[in-house]
């Protein structure tokens, strides 16, 4: 546990200049919290807020200065203190101090875990724009150098986010503020990054710990005399959903202890004896080649099956357009050379610049671990690092085999028909259009930079799952603003650049294909608004059923009706027809209907038709079944209305007219083996087959098939 | 059943995502009808007498057999039938001349492809002479007309299934681009208008009907003689229709490849461009990992397949279940509790499928801004019309401004940030390289994102390559450079293991296949002097001149670590040799040793020292044979 337990201050600069951006600083943090209570609940996390009114510090009782800190919490494991702590952060009313927050930051630390084997870490959130104090003695910096000592000896890490928005000039405050953070970072216990909106704000800190792990450690072998030491580490990985689990309400409600979880079991069967579980050592691996299974024990699998030898193989280097950026395939490896093996960061650095100054990629076959089943195949690009301290490495991604990839034709653009073609001023409209929403504005920090976005689905979800564990009944709260501007385009660019979109919307016209139904294409074409959607099932509350059904299945309203209608003045006409669903009971219904005596005519002659059609549509005979109760009932019910003729001769007629086809001639044999032969004159007076004919008939078909 | 159930192909951060695994919307059913006339055996090549001399029928035969091998991996449920015509002799339903459909044992004509069919069909040239035949169909005397006869036949084989599940289509392979160029007059007039009248009916029933031409070395296939009428082209689209060109025979092959899949689109999106420009595209997985097919558990017994069946049983009470409808999580130790219905209303974050955020310059997409496979978009007039057009014009600015489109794609599951890349289209002698339209790429969030790097600082300056090393380092690259690299020269060594394994299988054969593992490296292009001299010099720049002799005497230093790992055993056993384990293990006294103890035997003997109590004294009971 121990390992993996973290201690951590949060340092929050609340002074006036961070006022606008209070409220994501305060998101942020509670994010970083509820993640802790989901997925670290032995974590320890203290706030302390500097810029403040007030001054309440250890420090500052017991030495003097540290103005303007106050520590709002002291250093406990999470829970809901930690939250409501980051609520309702106050308006400080001086400007904010840094160092000083450090200081007092890492004294909590220190006094809190001494040298027990915590992680520990301090995470500062500030704009940096205010003039620090002057130290008693030295210069500043070698106040930093001082305090970034403490933290290598207790092995203090610190993370830095200054946010300026985009409009505040840079002075000569700032310049120094910033190279004195820079100092921690070539220090190497701090990592610094600078955010512009308040959306990077919430991305820019990790609201969740992982610890690194190494998924290979080991020789790049460039050939069996060179190899270079690296470790590959994960560069990206996704952060999922988090899986939920299923809820058991079986618990009696007094059980304090009950964990209401649900265990899945699974028996496997055979299909001979449904009733008996087959024990998994009986149990053999079928594996599907085309339409057969075939069987093989996991000891033969094993004793055949594919298995490369752990390692590292460089293939060699290939120019970087013969690999398109669309072939990465998953989530990309990071490849940095041993730490503290000199030799290996040289080697590594010097192989990576080269690739860089000749744009050229390396090929790499790597198993990772023995007993692999299969190899990776990718491409080791280079990371030259802009940092001092931060050795260059590699970025590693898979590349598809042969199989992954399909070759589909598409029509070339400039083969489509002038009217998909843009016209000159539609060209030049989108043209505007790409130059004027530009996300990346010199003299920016790039706006929706993927490594400073978070995640809007997770967010709302954490502050769903905090809101509920308040609210039972809770509906999800509506995407927070700053969330938004990650699933919508920036309102105020959208208003800004409004006469150049609507020139768009203008010089292309859209129409929706008239033969397809509005309703559908909108259905398939467009979500409702998720927060409309919740509107509307809270104001619907009442009619809860109505709107469900509505939401999920937004049907034709003239379909609508048409049922209504039937509902309430059922068509006579239904009965005058033999349904898929239930055929002979149509047919009896429609026999038991003898409101005229055409009716018992008409109900033969649609059951005529409709087994005729079975028949001939049978494949394979999957409708056989169904067609043979059919004749049973069409033969009944001949003999019962002393009509044999018309089964006669519509048997007669239908194997005349199906005798050639392979398939009809085992349905006649099926009827001949259930004994549904012709209506002979024991059964009926009016038939004028003899039961010979009627049973000779049959083996006529027969031989005839052979 | 269970995908991949020992996780073969799965590594540490594969996801059960619904994207990864595209639906299989719908099942197919092709007749592949291939002309068997002589002219398809003459040489396809213009003459070089020293070359061995291909025939169009046997590229045909190679790449039918390459696309059944796919096809058995990747979607195995479609339904295949093979069918010459133009052959001596005859064998079909509808006994019609010159039309050969081709099958083996325990097979319906239209079915499943299966090992032997691919077996046999891979050779079937061999015999193909013998017992098939090959002659001219269509003569003037004769009334025979084998195309119409073929069609029929096709049509006759696609007859099950209802078109709106399947879809249904027939492949023309063939040379001769005017088959009635033998007979004149009225004859001919008549025999072109049943066989295109043949083709029509059998298009209104709903199958396809699809030409893959191949030219001849002296003369290009002319579609306007006969076949664009057959298979129903106007204007433009004949031109569309390149024939394979005759000059290199693995071009051809190639496009052959291409255009023997059909293209399945996996979605249709809206893709909101402003608030009032909503255009239509579709999806299509161009890229995805070839996963093994599934397993299905049998009884080892009478290999018959079983049923598995899922039960749900209260943790606390051991009550049987119905499917629980409510999902937990636990928050601060307290159960949150969460309708179906609520956690997909929390996932959908957006209104729109795909909405435009605005443009960047390409080289903010980073190498690591990756997370799945790519996914290609192309525009569809289908639902709204206009759509290709603003598609069109977004493309070519793109690509000429250099930038891509940051979008938000909402999927209700799967919510992500997503860039969308111009690719513009590639033509190369063999057809279409690269089709046209927009890779969209999904982007990590910041969490999604780690800084392995900077895990191990350096106290002081990272070290640098010297200018001088790195010269090494390009000379390097330029020694060992692979020319004209493409991942589809390299096969998935892991899967052509495993299907090899069951072919072999599948048929009864004995020896197991040698796949041969195109992903190692070319050992004797390493062990050229060249590339072993710029290797060493490289070497000996970054590592020293004395790196391989440092290396071993680090290594006879690290040999300490083993010989405490033995002293450590050596203690063991001679403590563990004190009790006498049997006579402890038969009184039942183990249980009032200490775990420690206990130990010492497990380490004595190499056994795993893991687990609790109860575990090791069943370990050493077994061990014992007791």
């Amino acid at each position: 546990m121990a390992r993996n337990k973290e201690g951590l201050v949060l340092l929050l600069d609340v002074g006036p200049s961070m006022h606008r951006a209070l409220q994501e600083v305060e998101n942020v943090c509670t994010t970083l919290v509820r993640k802790k209570l989901v997925f670290h609940r032995s974590d320890e996390v203290g706030v302390v807020l500097f810029g403040t009114k007030e001054t309440h510090n250890d420090l500052a009782r017991e030495l003097g200065g540290y103005k303007h800190v106050l520590v709002k919490h002291d250093i406990k494991v999470v829970d809901e203190e930690t939250k409501d702590a980051l609520e309702n952060l106050p308006r400080g009313t001086a400007p904010g101090d840094f160092l000083d927050a450090i200081v007092v930051g890492l004294d909590m630390l220190i006094k809190r875990f001494g040298d027990t084997k915590a992680k520990q870490r301090l995470c500062l959130i500030t704009d940096a724009q205010h003039l620090l104090r002057d130290p008693p003695q030295g210069t500043k910096e070698d106040q930093v150098d001082t305090i970034a000592d403490q933290m290598k000896k207790h092995d203090i890490k610190m993370d830095c986010i200054v946010f300026r928005e985009s409009g505040v000039q840079h002075n000569s405050v700032m310049d120094e503020n910033d190279r004195l953070l820079y100092h921690f970072r070539d220090r190497s216990v701090a990592k610094v990054v600078q955010v512009d909106t308040p959306t990077a704000l919430l991305g820019a800190l990790k609201t969740r710990n992982v610890l690194p792990v190494t998924i290979f450690r080991g020789d790049l072998e460039v050939s069996s005399t060179f190899k270079i030491k690296v470790w590959a580490y994960k560069k990206t990985s996704e952060e999922k959903f988090p899986t939920l689990k299923k809820y058991s309400d079986k618990a009696p409600p007094s059980d304090q202890f009950a964990s209401h979880e649900v265990k899945v079991d699974y028996e496997y069967k055979s299909i001979l004896e449904p009733d008996t579980v087959v024990p998994p050592d009986q149990r053999i691996k079928g594996y599907l080649y085309g339409p057969q299974v075939v069987p093989i024990s996991s000891a033969e699998w094993e004793a055949v099956k594919f298995k490369p030898e752990k390692g590292v193989k460089l293939l060699g280097f290939a120019d970087r357009s013969s690999i398109p950026r669309f072939y990465f395939m998953k989530d990309v490896n990071s490849f940095v050379p041993e730490p503290g093996n000199t030799k290996a960061i040289v080697a590594v650095s010097a192989l990576a610049r080269a690739m860089q100054e000749m744009n050229k990629v390396a090929i790499l076959r790597c198993v990772w671990r023995q007993n692999q089943a299969n190899v990776a195949f990718g491409v080791l690009t280079p990371n030259i690092s802009s940092v001092n301290n931060v050795p260059d490495s590699f970025y590693f991604n898979i590349l598809p085999f042969a199989e992954d990839i399909r070759d589909f034709p598409f029509r070339s653009f400039s083969s489509l028909p002038p009217s998909s073609q843009p016209t000159e001023e539609q060209q030049e409209a989108a043209d505007n259009l790409v130059k004027m929403l530009d996300l990346a504005p010199p003299g920016r920090e790039e706006i929706l930079r993927p490594d400073f976005t978070p995640n809007p689905m997770l967010e709302r979800f954490y502050s769903y799952l905090d809101l509920k564990s308040k609210q039972p009944d809770a509906n999800p709260p509506p995407l927070d603003s700053c969330l938004r501007r990650i699933t919508e385009p920036d309102p105020d660019v959208i208003n800004y650049r409004a006469p150049l979109i609507q020139n768009l919307g203008k010089s292309f016209e859209l129409k929706e294909n008239p033969k397809r139904k509005k309703a559908r294409t909108q259905e398939r074409l467009a979500y409702t608004d998720p927060d409309d959607q919740a509107k509307s099932s809270e104001n619907n509350a009442g009619k809860a059923t109505v709107a469900d059904g509505q939401a999920k299945k937004p049907e034709d309203p003239y379909a609508e009706k048409a049922r209504a209608i039937e509902v309430m003045f059922p068509s006579t006409e239904k009965v005058g027809k033999i349904g898929d669903v239930n055929p002979v009971k149509d047919f009896e219904a429609m026999l038991a209907e003898r409101s005229s005596s055409i009716w018992v005519q008409k109900a033969i002659e649609e059951m005529k038709k409709y087994t005729t059609n079975l028949v001939e549509n049978s494949l394979q005979g999957d409708y056989y079944e169904k067609a043979l109760e059919c004749f049973v009932a069409l033969r009944k019910a001949c003999i019962i209305e002393q009509e044999p003729e018309e089964y006669n001769q519509f048997v007669t007629k239908l194997y005349e007219r199906l005798k050639k086809v392979d398939d009809v001639v085992k349905f006649f044999q099926l009827l001949s083996s259930k004994n549904v032969l012709l209506i002979c004159k024991e059964e009926a007076p009016d038939s004028d087959v003899t039961e010979e004919m009627a049973k000779s008939f049959f083996l006529k078909t027969e031989i005839s098939s052979e | 059943m269970d995908l991949d159930p020992e996780g073969i192909f799965r590594d540490d951060s594969d996801e059960d995502d619904d994207n990864l695994h595209e639906r299989e919307a719908n099942k197919e059913m092709v007749v592949y009808l291939i002309d068997a006339s002589p002219k398809m055996f003459t040489p396809a090549n213009a003459a070089k007498p020293d070359e061995k001399q291909e025939t169009h029928f046997h590229t045909i035969v190679n790449c039918i057999t390459q696309s059944l091998k796919t096809q058995i991996i990747g979607r195995s449920r479609d339904e295949v039938a093979i069918c010459f015509f133009n052959t001596k002799e005859k064998k079909n339903l509808q006994e019609l001349a010159g039309v050969y459909v081709y099958n083996v044992t325990e097979r319906e004509q239209l079915d499943r492809p299966d090992a032997r069919l691919i077996k046999e069909f891979s050779c079937v040239e061999d015999s193909f002479m013998n017992n098939i035949g090959s002659r001219y169909g269509i003569t003037s005397g004769s009334r025979e007309n084998t195309l119409y006869n073929a069609l029929w036949v096709a049509q006759a084989l696609l007859r099950k299934g209802s078109v709106k599940t399947v879809s249904k289509r027939i492949l023309i392979f063939t040379n001769e681009d005017d088959p009635f160029g033998g007979i004149t007059g009225a004859a001919k007039t008549d025999m072109i208008r049943t066989t295109i009248q043949r083709a029509k009916d059998a298009q209104d029933l709903g199958l396809s009907i699809e030409l893959l031409p191949l030219s001849r070395p002296d003369e290009d296939f002319n579609m306007s003689l006969f076949y664009a009428d057959l298979i129903g082209l106007e204007g433009d689209e004949v031109v569309q229709y390149v024939p394979s060109a005759g000059e290199k025979l693995e071009d051809m092959t190639d496009q052959l490849r291409k255009r023997m899949m059909k293209k399945r689109k996996v979605k249709t999106l809206s893709f909101a461009i402003t608030n009032d420009v909503c255009i239509e595209v579709n999806t299509y997985a161009l890229i995805r990992p070839t996963a093994p097919g599934t397993i299905t558990w049998l009884d080892s017994i009478s290999n018959l397949p079983l049923k598995t069946e899922r039960s749900f049983i209260c943790n606390d009470t051991g009550a049987l279940l119905q499917a629980p409808q409510e999902r937990f999580q636990l928050y601060n130790d307290k159960v949150v509790k969460f309708s179906v219905r609520e956690l997909s209303d929390v996932k959908r974050v957006s209104s729109h499928h795909l909405r435009l955020l605005g443009f960047k310059p390409l080289d903010c997409l980073k190498d690591y801004h990756n997370l799945s496979p790519s996914t290609f978009i192309y525009p569809s007039d289908e639902q709204i019309f206009g759509s290709i057009r603003v598609f069109v014009a977004l493309h070519s600015s793109m690509l000429r401004l250099g930038r891509f489109a940051l979008a938000f794609y909402g999927t209700p599951t799967r919510p992500r940030l997503v860039a969308l890349v111009a690719q513009e289209e590639v033509i190369s002698s063999s057809g279409q390289d690269e089709p046209p339209g927009m890779h969209m790429i999904y982007l990590p969030y910041s969490d999604d994102v780690r800084y392995p790097e900077e895990v191990h600082l350096t106290s002081g300056d990272a070290p640098r390559a010297t200018d001088e090393q790195i010269k090494k380092a390009s000379n390097l690259l330029r020694r060992i450079d692979l020319k004209h690299f493409s991942v589809r020269h390299f096969a998935n060594p892991g899967l052509q293991k495993h299907y090899g394994i069951l072919e072999a299988l599948a048929l009864g054969e004995d020896e197991m296949p040698d796949i041969k593992d195109e992903t190692l490296p070319d050992e004797e292009g390493l062990a050229r002097p060249g590339v072993v001299k710029a290797i060493e010099e490289f070497k000996a720049a970054v590592f020293g001149e004395n790196y391989d002799q440092e290396e071993a005497e680090a290594a006879a230093a690290k040999g300490g670590a083993s010989k405490k790992r033995k002293a450590i055993a050596d203690a063991a056993s001679q403590k563990s040799a004190a009790y006498d384990w049997a006579d402890l293990a038969d009184n039942g006294k183990l249980k009032d040793m200490t775990v420690m103890d206990l130990k010492t035997y497990l380490t004595a003997h190499g056994l795993p020292v893991s687990g609790k109590k109860d575990a090791i004294i069943s370990r050493i009971l077994t061990h014992l044979g007791k």
